[in-house]
């Protein structure tokens, strides 16, 4: 019999603690198998963050660092100015990355360190239990907006826009966890920011438009039908920034 | 080679013969000369150097770049260092090595840039959240700072923890001739096979991390760190002890106050009082066996320090009751002179006459 699939060796064989219909199972997937197909898994260093996969390092199949909240990407800073010719990159969810790491995200991408961001953005903190992120969409309900989201509160951050005008970046784009092509075009997004940190070309982060049917309140399903006609509306898709391609 | 520079070099001197790679800053009085130095001098070794964001950021740099396995530092002063706590607390809790050097000055709040004693609790008691210690190393002239300095690296990688320079404004800012000896550095290198530097073509999966969210298996690594800070205890422990038989008072100083503490102890001999220093060089492990031994000729301990008494609570610790403590001190960047110390000796022992 012909093996036609098989998990990835970009991942350990560690049970993933979270929750069914989750997307952060497929996004693990993809960057494990973009640290194979690019033959860097033995010399990646993966920054884990605060959040639902503040035990990303138990996941990765390479060496891992578990950072506090918010500041993986000094972390990742440290560790690829020690090691610089490792591959480094930080797994943050827009909590982590697009509230309390705020400062750190920005100072990492305004100094165009040479390292990879994942930033998945659910538009809600799902660890603690479905709290409002400053990426929840106007008029969502979270446990600290139980009347949906106003602009009390402002507008929903958009990340990627706005990292994309800082002059150091190298690369920024959105993409989407939603069904099988986002998935696939996601993945294609992910190599080339690898691709660009093996090269030294500096700073990039892809966006990945995720779900949590649990914070939701909806069905696995229902989830993924909220990224496509919810978040994507709001939250388009794209490169906001490739310097090398320009 | 004896080179004329200011505490705050030294420390840097120190840090770049000790083997330091990477250092991680945030300009603020009275520190901001160790930045400056490792500016210029991180390139000449081969190191990084970066100006951080924030104090926080600059902790998290130090985080990431001791997790690789390499020698890394940070410094600030009092409020910069109570930024960093939470980074301190997680390289305590993930077991790294790195030096944090706090250049204090007087607080609370953004308080004064003029020199002060009055992060004692936060240095010595663990100023983050959970159950740590970090070795603090108090030196008192600039040549200690630079040997200090070396020895800080050389204890962390040892025992796999944090290490604290505790200094003050006085002595960063001060000149001084410090001995520089770049060829007799016995620095010791260790190898670090649990670093995640990303080598996993030669041993298996490296991960630093301070989390665990099984009760019981936390607490099995607090025990272990802790029976690692009993190591510490009985083997890096340092104090200075000046007292000899027939003094009759022991003033009990750390960092350059200590130095204004010996003036006043000469100003007292010429008056027919003898009183001799104590100084505790490491804060932790605090070298509370230095009271249990002193010799019969003492009745009165005197704690001096540029804070509102902090040090003072670990001498009454280490004194049990067996002798009156006293305690003199001035805060928010005044700092005491000789005089008023032998002012403070003069009415303990008046009162020791009368009873």
């Amino acid at each position: 019999m012909n093996v036609v699939y098989e998990k990835t060796r970009g991942l350990t064989d560690v049970p993933l603690s979270y929750c069914p219909g989750c997307t952060h199972g497929v996004i693990h997937k993809i960057v494990g198998e973009v640290l194979v197909e690019l033959g860097i898994l033995e010399k990646t260093i993966a920054i884990a963050p605060v959040g639902c996969s503040v035990l990303a390092y138990e996941y990765f199949n390479c060496d891992g660092i578990q950072a506090s909240h918010g500041r993986a990407p000094a972390v990742a800073t440290g560790v690829k100015r020690a090691m610089p010719d490792k591959i480094v990159f930080t797994y943050q969810g827009d909590g982590d990355l697009a509230a309390i790491g705020m400062s750190e995200i920005v100072h990492a991408a305004h100094r165009g360190e040479n390292i990879t961001v994942i930033f998945v953005n659910n538009a809600i903190y799902g660890m603690t239990g479905g709290q409002m992120a400053p990426t929840t969409l106007n008029n969502m309900k979270t446990t600290t907006t139980p009347k949906g989201r106003t602009t009390v509160v402002g507008m929903p951050l958009k990340v990627s826009e706005m990292l994309s005008q800082i002059p150091s970046v190298t690369y920024i784009e959105r993409v989407s966890s939603h069904d099988v092509a986002n998935v696939k075009k996601a993945k294609i997004s992910i190599k080339k920011a690898f691709t660009y940190q093996m090269e030294g070309k500096g700073f990039s982060m892809i966006e990945i438009l995720s779900s949590c049917n649990i914070g939701y309140n909806l069905s696995p399903v229902e989830s993924l039908g909220f990224i496509k006609n919810a978040m994507i509306p709001y939250y388009p898709l794209g490169v906001y920034k490739d310097v090398p391609n320009d | 080679m004896k080179v004329l520079m200011k505490g705050n070099e030294a420390i840097c001197q120190g840090a770049i013969n000790a083997g330091c790679k990477a250092f991680f800053g945030y300009p603020i009085t009275p520190q901001s000369e160790i930045p400056e130095y490792m500016a210029k001098k991180m390139e000449t070794v081969s190191g990084t150097f970066i100006q951080a964001e924030s104090e926080l950021a600059a902790i998290h740099m130090v985080y990431g770049a001791a997790a690789t396995g390499i020698r890394a530092m940070t410094s600030s002063s009092s409020p910069g260092i109570a930024l960093k706590q939470e980074g301190i607390s997680y390289l305590a809790g993930a077991d790294l090595p790195c030096v944090v050097v706090n250049v204090s000055r007087a607080g609370p709040g953004l308080g004064g840039i003029l020199p002060s004693q009055a992060d004692y609790f936060q240095a010595t008691r663990g100023g983050g959240n959970g159950d740590y210690y970090l070795p603090v190393y108090a030196p008192s002239t600039a040549n200690e700072a630079y040997e200090l300095t070396v020895k800080a690296f050389d204890v962390a990688d040892m025992y796999r923890t944090p290490v604290m320079i505790l200094a003050d404004g006085i002595l960063g800012q001060m000149m001084e001739p410090v001995e520089i000896n770049e060829n007799e550095i016995e620095s010791k290198i260790i190898e670090k096979n649990w670093a995640a530097n990303g080598e996993m073509d030669k041993r298996p999966r490296n991960v630093v991390s301070s989390i665990d969210l099984v009760a019981s298996g936390l607490e099995e690594k607090n025990l272990k760190r802790f029976e690692i800070y009993e190591k510490i205890k009985q083997n890096e422990t340092m104090v200075d002890n000046g007292v000899k038989n027939g003094d009759t008072i022991a003033i009990v100083a750390y960092g350059t106050p200590s130095r204004i503490v010996l003036n006043a102890i000469d100003l007292l001999k010429e008056q027919g009082i003898k009183a001799a220093l104590i100084r505790p060089i490491t804060l932790w492990p605090y070298p509370y066996e230095v009271f249990a031994n002193l010799p019969d000729s003492i009745d009165n301990i005197l704690v001096c320090e540029l804070s509102m008494g902090q040090m003072i609570e670990d001498v009454k610790l280490g004194v049990m009751g067996k002798y009156p403590v006293h305690f003199f001190g001035r805060c928010g960047g005044v700092i005491f002179t000789p005089e008023e110390i032998v002012e403070k000796v003069i009415e303990i022992e008046s009162k020791k006459s009368k009873s």
